[in-house]
């Protein structure tokens, strides 16, 4: 990069606040998906709205593209940098602003850590509800660019329910505030379009949050069964009885090896484990709590508990989360893989996983958010085997394209990014990108901050779209336009 | 901001007009606009009720190629809402297009046609033992885009989110002709750009919602309501704030305010007997030592009876903890005024409050006063109806740096300002 350029970054961003030697970009090479790396020219640190300001500035006038980075443990390549492009890091950016207990908001810079938000209002009986499993480091800036999920989202929403307001350094520079501490703002709702765009859409500063009060009980059920279907029956006993979770989390037998192996939760060895929470008033929970235990026993379910204290339900939770991690005790390498299918086509979408993972002898460990559909398998292979790897990309896919089929979707929560943007074609019609596209030409006209993300194709902004054409899945007549 | 259509063009003559709309439609579905279609005062020429969102499509494209500006018009119950079109040539109906597409119960979604009235949809859901956890206002004629296009939702929102939080997919038909869709039949979905969120509350100004994708809801096995009367404003404040903080698990909040009686707090619950008998036990000791008086279902209608007769009716969204000092500011205003005034405030800080009195253009103050105050403190204040020989008001207010953003967004979506030109934010 023009070391005249490199000096105008450093007298925005100081001398501790821009990385240029090549050892230290390394570690910005890549997010948590490690299988694509781009060494960027430059980091910045910026400490303040106004540097972000100004670094974005210089950007657009240079026309060097940029990726706003949280603490990297996107999953799909969101802050995968790019090539010619320098990274804006907010982790500097990571006070807590205000915290409004009587309105139930919080007011945050996108470095703060996600449960750092809960840490905070925990003493006064609020949580922040979304929990991706690595919600102790991954920062609010980058839940808002992933629209970030979790366990708990069946019932609370996701990051895009509980963001209410935005103060966002646009592409060119320019400030706006999108939304705000207050409901149903006049005009278009920029944040809910703004939140899941995958930090293509400019940079969120300040992010206004809201709180929810903790339920007066939270009760955690495990029961284990000899397989998932067995298990997916309950789910759906629990759904057609009109209940709604907190959460529903399902685990097949190798993920269930895996967590055991990695933090010793205690779960039972079976097929299947299904873990419910249910969260509400006592007397409430406690009657439905009797009503899920019968289901999961007519269902099948050998071993039930019920997590007596915290502390096993804090061991429970921490089996779940630390699932994909954990994976790598049992294997050497492994993609984790994020679709989502309609709840009930869990059982036929289970079984072709399994047959596809027969023919191609790769090891596929399973483990879902049950109650919305999430799948994220777990597709295991040996990198020094020859071939195995691709075969695992190749399975891998195929389970996506299995979800297209069923009328899903090919990311619940982990995000487009560069994993999977060639995807995006195949899920939806080339009308339907143009249309998004469009919003990206509003925003980012020049397609400057974080480019080639999501789309699989730019769309030149001017370019006139073309009419509709069904998509190849309409006119096979296997999908239905919705 | 591109200026509206200016009307047909020279090149397209109004006869043709008709025979490109007459067979894209049948000449049966297309007919005169008669008084009754008139927006905001405004005539227009022509309705058109296309059967299929390919009719749909193609009739907005033929509009946009001749120059027309288009109204979209679900059931009409809140064609008022938003600022007097600049134009309105055609009215695009949504009648024909009431299809419930596919209840897929054991998924709790539902894909549904634009026009098919909430009424309808929630009755089909039922069979189910399902519905969409939304009351809006008229669900016997409100339909599902011209809920979702003015942002309509209900007391139930407290508990299970906005519509933004509800709708899981669209199909929109673009002023170009293009038909897209955007989120799908799932609940959890990241890919591309959420554009359900962007039609909600859009007043079609973007595009005409030819479909929707809803998540839904167990019906409440049981509901029990329940009723406080509360000292004062500040007293109402109060009890909302306790329930609001407190542990329960409450689906419905809201207190009524209106200048001859002392305020009231609804609260309602829903689950089985054991959870309600308990939380009706919490409530009652929480807003000690307010009096309890019989409550019931009809409380829940409060916000819709505001609309009975003439009188100016907005809303507006303030933070939950300010609620009584805004209504005790409307309240200083409105009787120095001489103006009578109601208000419906939810526990989430949105309201809705009705203005009448002898002097529009006091009514005008009130309002215009109110929202300087609301917007100092981050709120807002959008004017839904007006009365007859109020001065006139712009409907929405400050959009706030934001404003160049949504410009943009339109002129990207519709360019040449075919949709609804004039109605929304900034002149949208």
């Amino acid at each position: 990069m023009d070391a005249r350029i490199l000096q105008e970054f450093r007298a925005v961003a100081g001398e501790r606040g821009l990385i240029t030697s090549q050892e230290e970009l390394k570690t910005y090479e890549c997010d948590g998906l490690t299988n694509f790396r781009v060494v960027p020219q430059a980091v910045l640190l910026p400490r303040s709205t106004e540097q972000v300001q100004r670094i974005v500035r210089l950007c657009h006038r240079e026309h060097i593209p940029f990726v706003a980075r949280g603490s990297g443990t996107g999953l799909s390549g969101g802050a995968l940098p790019v090539q010619n492009g320098v990274v804006i890091s907010l982790a500097r950016m990571n006070r807590i602003l205000e915290v409004d207990l009587a309105n139930a908001r919080v007011v945050v810079e996108p470095g703060v850590a996600n449960l750092e938000v809960t840490e905070r209002v925990a003493p006064h009986g609020f949580f922040y509800a979304p929990d991706p499993s690595s919600q102790s480091v991954c920062s609010i800036g980058g839940n808002v660019a992933e629209n970030a999920g979790g366990a708990h989202c069946l019932k609370y929403g996701f990051t895009t329910t509980h963001v209410l307001g935005l103060e966002v350094v646009l592409p060119d520079g320019t400030l706006a505030h999108l939304g705000g501490k207050t409901l149903d703002t006049p005009g278009y709702d920029l944040p809910g379009v703004f939140v899941g765009s995958e930090g293509t859409l400019g940079i969120a500063t300040k992010i206004i949050l809201r709180i929810v009060k903790r339920p007066e009980c939270v009760q955690t059920l495990l029961a284990a069964f000899g397989s998932t279907s067995e298990a997916g029956a309950a789910v759906s006993g629990i759904i057609a009885a009109g209940m709604l979770p907190a959460a529903i989390e399902m685990m097949d037998h190798l993920a269930i090896q895996a967590a055991e192996a990695a933090v010793h939760a205690d779960y039972p060895d079976c097929g299947g484990l299904l873990l419910v929470e249910l969260d509400g008033p006592m007397a409430e929970v406690e009657a439905l709590m009797r009503h899920v235990d019968e289901i999961c026993r007519k269902c099948g379910a050998g071993e039930i508990r019920v997590a007596q204290t915290e502390a096993e339900r804090t061991l429970i939770w921490k089996g779940r989360k630390a699932a994909f991690a954990a994976v790598g005790r049992i294997s050497p390498n492994y993609i984790v893989q994020d679709g989502v299918i309609p709840r009930t086509a869990l059982p036929r979408i289970m079984s072709e996983i399994e047959r596809l993972g027969a023919e191609a002898k790769i090891r596929v460990a399973n483990v879902f958010h049950a109650g919305d559909g999430n799948l994220h398998p777990l597709v295991l292979y040996d990198r020094r085997v020859e071939g195995q790897e691709h075969a695992a990309e190749v399975l891998a896919n195929r389970i996506l394209e299995l979800c297209i089929e069923a009328g899903g979707s090919i990311t619940g929560e982990h995000g487009v990014g560069e994993e999977k943007k060639m995807m995006m074609s195949k899920m939806y019609a080339e009308p339907d990108l143009e249309t998004m596209q469009r919003v990206r030409c509003a925003f980012d006209p020049e397609q400057l901050s974080n480019p080639t993300k999501v789309f699989p194709r730019p769309r030149l902004c001017g370019e006139s779209p073309g009419e509709y054409r069904p998509h190849p899945l309409e006119t096979a007549g296997i999908a239905e336009r919705f | 901001m591109a200026a509206p259509p200016s009307g047909p063009t020279a090149a397209t003559s109004i006869g043709e007009i008709w025979d490109d709309l007459r067979n894209i439609a049948g000449a049966e579905h297309l007919r005169s606009a008669v008084g009754g279609d008139s927006v905001a005062g405004v005539q227009p020429q022509m309705v058109l009720e296309p059967s299929n969102d390919t009719e749909l499509a193609a009739a907005l494209r033929c509009a946009e190629a001749a120059g027309l500006c288009v109204v979209p018009r679900g059931g009409g119950t809140k064609i008022g809402w938003g600022n007097r079109p600049v134009r309105a040539d055609l009215i695009l109906s949504t009648a024909r297009l009431n299809r419930i597409i596919e209840h897929a119960w054991a998924d709790l979604t539902v894909s549904v046609e634009a026009g098919c009235t909430i009424q309808n949809l929630q009755n089909t859901l039922a069979q189910h033992g399902q519905h969409i956890a939304v009351d809006p206002l008229w669900p016997e004629r409100a339909t599902v885009a011209g809920m979702l296009s003015t942002n309509d939702s209900g007391t139930l929102r407290i508990r299970f989110g906005a519509l933004r939080d509800l709708v899981i997919g669209v199909t929109i038909a673009l002023s170009d002709g293009t038909l897209a869709s955007s989120g799908g039949k799932v609940v959890k979905n990241v890919a591309g750009y959420d554009l359900p969120k962007l039609v909600t509350g859009a007043l079609g100004t973007l595009g005409v919602i030819t479909r929707a994708v809803f998540r839904l809801h167990p019906l409440p096995r049981k509901e029990h309501s329940f009723t406080f009367v509360a000292r004062d404003l500040a007293d109402a404040n109060r009890l909302a704030l306790a329930v609001q903080d407190s542990r329960l698990a409450h689906t419905g909040l809201q207190a009524r305010f209106d200048a001859a009686t002392a305020p009231e707090v609804d609260v309602r619950f829903e689950g089985t007997d054991a959870g309600l008998t308990a939380q009706a036990e919490v409530v009652r000791k929480l807003v000690a030592p307010a009096a309890e008086i019989p409550s019931g279902n009809a409380v829940w209608q409060a916000r819709q009876q505001l609309w009975a007769g003439p009188a100016a009716i907005a809303k507006l969204s303030t933070l939950p903890a300010s609620v009584s000092e805004i209504c005790g500011r409307l309240r200083r205003l409105a009787d120095s005024a001489g103006l009578r005034w109601s208000a419906v405030v939810q526990g989430t800080g949105l309201g809705w409050l009705r203005l009448e009195g002898s002097s529009p253009p006091a009514i005008h103050r009130v309002l215009h006063t109110l929202r300087i105050e609301l917007e100092r403190a981050g709120g807002s204040l959008t004017l839904l109806r007006s009365v007859d020989a109020m001065p006139a008001m712009d409907a929405w207010g400050s959009g706030g740096d934001a404003l160049p953003l949504m410009l943009k967004v339109k002129q990207q979506f519709d360019p040449h300002g075919t949709l609804n030109p004039g109605r929304f934010i900034g002149g949208i």
